[in-house]
């Protein structure tokens, strides 16, 4: 009868084995913990600004951006175009190219093993490239154009191993190639392919292998799994969690998918029209909103399972940045605006266990009010 | 499209360049007889070969005939040699490449082949042919000739742009609501084109200019009439370079090459506008907003 | 500032409290009282596509086999699936883009053949389709009056004395208001939301009885899709359309069909009423799929185990050029038998109101 299976859903046990557990000699030494989580500051960055420079006048996509990552956490970066995600990724890298320009703020990045942190901002190019694979990696959306098409998996592998430790030999840089590729899912065997031959999901964990080729501390992920399906972009993401715990890499991984990240982050900042405007644990961000924007975000997810009422998204469209509104940017669509919102740029504090940007949480005596208007809303008219 | 096109130098230039040719071919002739009171045909026998002087501003030719004039009305007769020859070879490529993007299957296999028919054959040399064969036509049949013979090339491109439009979403919305293949193509994907065909007119018309300048330096052309290639033609038979009246020789070479040139620069801000990639970042404005931040962070580390 | 919100939605669908029970069928009438005729219908359709590659080589893509689907008036049907799953053939093959290779779709019971000209129109006044991308569905070179205006003229639903109110019309229908402001806009003047309302109008402008949504929220912003998908319920229930809506998003699906429809790899696997399908998912592919999409509830609610921890990997969609035999989820599924990749098995109707096709069941179990 049909209604054995109906009970408990099983999952799919594929023919693609298990993940032997092989991940030493890919970082060298042993994370410091089993979660990888520790206090200490790995990324702190603080009061970042990048402006698209023009003749028309420049554009802030990220502006007054602050946030720390520490070692071994997943931090989601949340939001939707035009808020300024992307631009923050590249700038994070120090990969943003002209008319990008960082101009204020700083980036304080403190590698394993050195003794103060660094400010990338200020970095040389020659330094930065040090850095970059070693310390820190990058996974883009799409994976075709992280991977070169005209290369074999493997060469690319070994271009990247020995541009780190000339000492290794083609051998054990073969060798490497081999474990990184298990260590996501896929065959020795699949380092003698093109790009091209590899369907999406394929080179999108060979793009996380080769991002985690040199053992970073830090990956930062623009929307990885956004271009590949749901049940791939599960194996994706279970994976990268897993070789979280082992390795213990932190991550910054942006997307517009809150109820993904919700899932996955331990943290996360939501970003509108180039600002963080709420910053918190992710349990804490999907049970107790604060900035009304990430209200109205959260409630933009129709639920999976739970009871289905009407949602109604956030009505009206993202500002355009090249003439942003006065005070809080998300004033003209917000449902609880008050007299200050569209004079008074509200600053990011701390309320509660979060951080947020509003003016309904930065006290004075409008509080009470907005906030009883706010859990009458919640509780739906 | 056209304002932003104007904002770039480059454009500017060739546009105020190109322009100064289509107005010197328009009231050219009249300005030579009215205000200089020269012709081209005229022969002044007291000033034979004679370099640039106030009379004859660019000179005179060996059997006396004023370059100046001969350079102006040169300029109306090859531009509309030029002129005919992009229009017809525009026009059918237009024809001949979007009829076959957009309607794929035989026809799209008929007009390829013609395509290449024509793409194969050695076109200056049947033009060559041909226009011996009908000597005496002046700049339109000229044109004519050349139109005929050298639209292959550009159709293609449009073909394959066609192509491409004719499966995006917009085209097969517009099809969902029944509207007629004519208005398809005429409404919805030609204004696509419109960059493309604009490049390939401007080319077809330097390229036209340059054919009739050849068949006319080759000798295939009315002897009676009066071009760039004809001028170019005659001082070579006069040896002026051998006797180093460059007064002769340079002007039409130099008007041709600027011509090209102009042209050429258009379709340079043509391809940017299409090609956003080509359009670099205002380094200037890069660098000041850099050396900003870095002032700032001095500033503020003291 | 002008208005993106979608206005007076009839609540019908949702109420705004979360019911305590399990939620009752939303049309108790159906489908066991005497359905109503589909307006649209694919019946049994196959599509293979011959693809010619290099050195004369030819080889056939079997996007779609054998698949089933009705529409009717005031219901919106999802179809679920993942890239390469043929949802989107299927609604190309209803929009007539392709001529099947067996089977046929039927409006109001007749077939309906290769079309031209007048007879194209006439079926185009009764379907029609909103696209994936308003970046790419609207003209960048026309404005929102060009779209409208052609809509209209083309089916002769306004002459000229009544053609600017009909516009300012279509635009109230979508919400697109005050909609002097929008008549006149080109396309990148307007965000992806609006886009996708311009397209809608458009769609709506000729009067249609069915219209087909071609993934019609994935390209927009987050906090637009909602909207999109509150307009086109309150025009499945204003204007008693058909819908079907074509989502790799199942929770998406949820909240806005009545029947859900599964596929994957050019097969229909399970379909059925929405809330049995989330709730009581019998096919092991729609079991892989809950339980691949975000759920952030399931995560967070006290006792909930991590969503990831038991994640293994199941592979891929096959290559469509040359499908595993039988029922094409087979290699990745966990109770593959013999039969599995054998045949795909005939559909099950089981007494919920699902139907599946899976060797799990038997068949014929109530049919």
């Amino acid at each position: 009868m049909p209604g054995d299976h109906g009970e408990t859903p099983p999952t799919a046990r594929g023919n693609t084995g298990e993940t032997p557990p092989t991940a030493h000699g890919i970082t060298g030494e042993t994370p410091p913990t089993a979660r990888g989580i520790t206090g200490e500051t790995l990324l702190d960055v603080r009061g970042l600004t990048v402006e698209y420079v023009s003749e028309q006048g420049s554009v802030r996509a990220c502006d007054d951006v602050s946030f720390t990552v520490r070692r071994g956490e997943i931090l989601g970066v949340a939001g939707e175009s035009g808020s300024g995600k992307s631009t923050l990724i590249t700038a994070l890298t120090r990969l943003e190219r002209p008319p990008a320009v960082t101009t204020a703020g700083e980036i304080l990045f403190r590698p394993r093993g050195a003794a103060k942190p660094v400010d990338l901002v200020g970095l040389l190019e020659r330094d930065l490239r040090k850095l970059r694979w070693r310390d820190m990696a990058i996974v883009l959306q799409s994976a075709m154009n992280a991977l070169n098409p005209v290369m074999r998996l493997e060469a690319q592998f070994t271009d990247v191993l020995r541009e780190h430790d000339c000492t290794l030999s083609r051998r054990t840089a073969r060798e490497r190639t081999a474990e990184l590729l298990t260590l996501v899912g896929l065959t020795a065997g699949q380092a003698n392919r093109y790009p091209h031959e590899l369907s999406g999901g394929t080179r999108q964990r060979a793009t996380i292998a080769l991002a985690l080729a040199c053992g970073p501390d830090l990956v930062v992920m623009d929307e990885p799994t956004t271009a590949v399906d749901v049940v791939m972009q599960r194996q994706i993401l279970a994976n990268l969690l897993r070789l979280r715990e082992r390795l213990a890499f932190a991550v910054v991984f942006v997307t517009h998918d809150l109820s993904l990240l919700v899932e996955l982050a331990d943290r996360i900042a939501i970003m509108y029209a180039g600002r963080i405007v709420e910053i918190g644990t992710a349990a804490d961000l999907y049970h107790h909103p604060r900035h009304p924007y990430t209200e109205g975000l959260r409630a933009s997810f129709p639920p999976l399972r739970e009871p289905v009422r009407r949602l109604s998204g956030i009505p009206g469209s993202p500002p355009d940045l090249r003439d942003p509104p006065p005070g809080c940017a998300f004033h003209p669509r917000c449902p609880q605006r008050f007299a200050p919102c569209d004079s008074v740029l509200p600053v990011l504090g701390p309320v509660g266990d979060q951080q947020v940007a509003c003016l309904l949480h930065t006290g004075g005596p409008t509080l009470g009010h907005a906030r009883k208007e706010r859990t009458d809303d919640a509780l739906g008219h | 499209m056209v304002r932003r096109l104007l904002k770039d130098w480059k454009v500017r230039l060739g546009v105020a360049v190109f322009a100064a040719f289509c107005l010197l071919a328009l009231l050219g002739p009249w300005l030579t007889s009215a205000l200089l009171h020269q012709s081209p045909t005229r022969l002044d026998l007291n000033a034979v070969s004679s370099p640039p002087s106030s009379k004859h501003l660019l000179g005179t030719t060996a059997s006396g005939q004023d370059v100046l004039a001969q350079l102006v009305t040169g300029t109306r007769e090859s531009m509309l040699a030029g002129l005919v020859a992009s229009v017809l070879g525009t026009f059918i490529a237009v024809v001949v490449g979007v009829t076959a993007g957009l309607a794929g299957g035989i026809v799209d296999s008929a007009l390829t082949g013609l395509t290449n028919v024509f793409l194969t054959m050695p076109g200056f040399a049947l033009i060559f042919v041909i226009s011996g064969y009908t000597r005496g036509g002046g700049p339109v049949v000229i044109g004519i000739i050349i139109g005929l013979f050298g639209w292959a090339g550009g159709t293609r491109a449009l073909r394959a742009q066609a192509m491409s439009l004719r499966n995006r979403e917009f085209v097969l919305a517009m099809r969902m609501l029944g509207e007629s293949r004519w208005r398809l193509a005429m409404s919805e994907v030609l204004p696509h084109l419109i960059g493309w065909i604009s490049a390939m007119f401007l080319g077809g018309f330097v390229g036209g200019v340059l054919a009739e300048s050849g068949l006319a330096f080759l000798g295939v052309s009315d002897p009676s009439t009066v071009s760039w290639g004809i001028m170019i033609s005659d001082a070579q038979q006069g040896n002026a370079l051998i006797s180093g009246m460059w007064w002769w020789f340079a002007p039409p070479g130099l008007c041709i090459a600027l011509l090209g040139a102009s042209v050429a620069l258009i379709n340079f801000g043509v391809d940017e506008i299409s090609n956003p990639r080509l359009r670099g970042a205002n380094r200037a404005l890069v660098k000041r907003a850099q050396e900003a931040s870095r002032a700032k962070e001095v500033s503020h580390a003291r | 500032m002008l208005s993106d919100t979608d206005g007076g939605v009839d609540a019908r669908r949702h109420p705004e409290e979360p019911d305590a029970v399990p939620e009752p069928p939303r049309h108790p009438e159906e489908p066991d009282a005497v359905p109503e005729p589909p307006v649209l219908e694919a019946a049994d359709v196959t599509m293979h596509f011959t693809v010619r590659g290099g050195l004369g080589r030819t080889s056939t893509v079997k996007a779609l086999e054998h698949a089933s689907l009705r529409l009717r008036r005031g219901r919106i049907v999802a179809l679920v699936g993942e890239s390469g799953s043929g949802k989107t053939t299927l609604a190309r093959l209803f929009a007539l883009m392709y001529t099947p290779t067996s089977g046929e779709i039927r409006l109001r019971g007749e077939p309906v053949g290769p079309r031209r000209g007048r007879a194209a129109r006439e079926y185009y006044s009764e379907v029609q389709m909103v696209f994936q991308d308003p970046f790419a569905s609207l003209n960048s070179m026309h404005t929102v009056r060009h779209n409208l205006a052609r809509a209209l003229r083309i089916h002769g639903r306004a002459g000229r004395d009544d053609i600017e109110e009909r516009m300012h019309a279509l635009l109230e229908r979508v919400s697109l208001t005050p909609t002097r402001d929008f008549i006149g806009k080109l396309p990148h003047e307007l965000s992806g939301g609006q886009r996708q309302r311009v397209a809608i109008a458009r769609a709506l402008a000729v009067g249609p009885k069915v219209v087909l949504g071609d993934e019609p929220i994935s390209m927009l912003d987050v906090s637009m899709r909602l909207d999109i998908l509150n307009l086109l319920a309150r025009l499945r229930d204003e204007e008693d359309l058909a819908l079907l809506y074509i989502t790799h998003d199942i929770a998406g699906a949820r909240y806005l069909a009545e029947e859900i429809h599964v596929m994957y790899a050019g097969q229909m696997v399970e379909g059925g009423p929405t809330e049995e399908i989330i709730q009581n998912p019998q096919h092991p592919y729609t079991r892989l799929l809950l339980g691949a999409s975000p759920d952030p509830a399931r995560t967070l609610t006290p006792g909930g185990s991590s969503v990831f921890a038991d994640v293994e990997d199941s592979g891929e969609p096959p290559n469509l050029t040359d499908p595993p035999p039988g029922c094409r989820f087979h290699p990745r599924c966990p109770f593959a038998t013999d039969s599995c990749r054998r045949a795909f098995p005939a559909r099950t109707e089981l007494p919920t109101g699902q139907w599946v096709h899976c060797w799990l069941y038997p068949s014929g179990a109530s049919t």
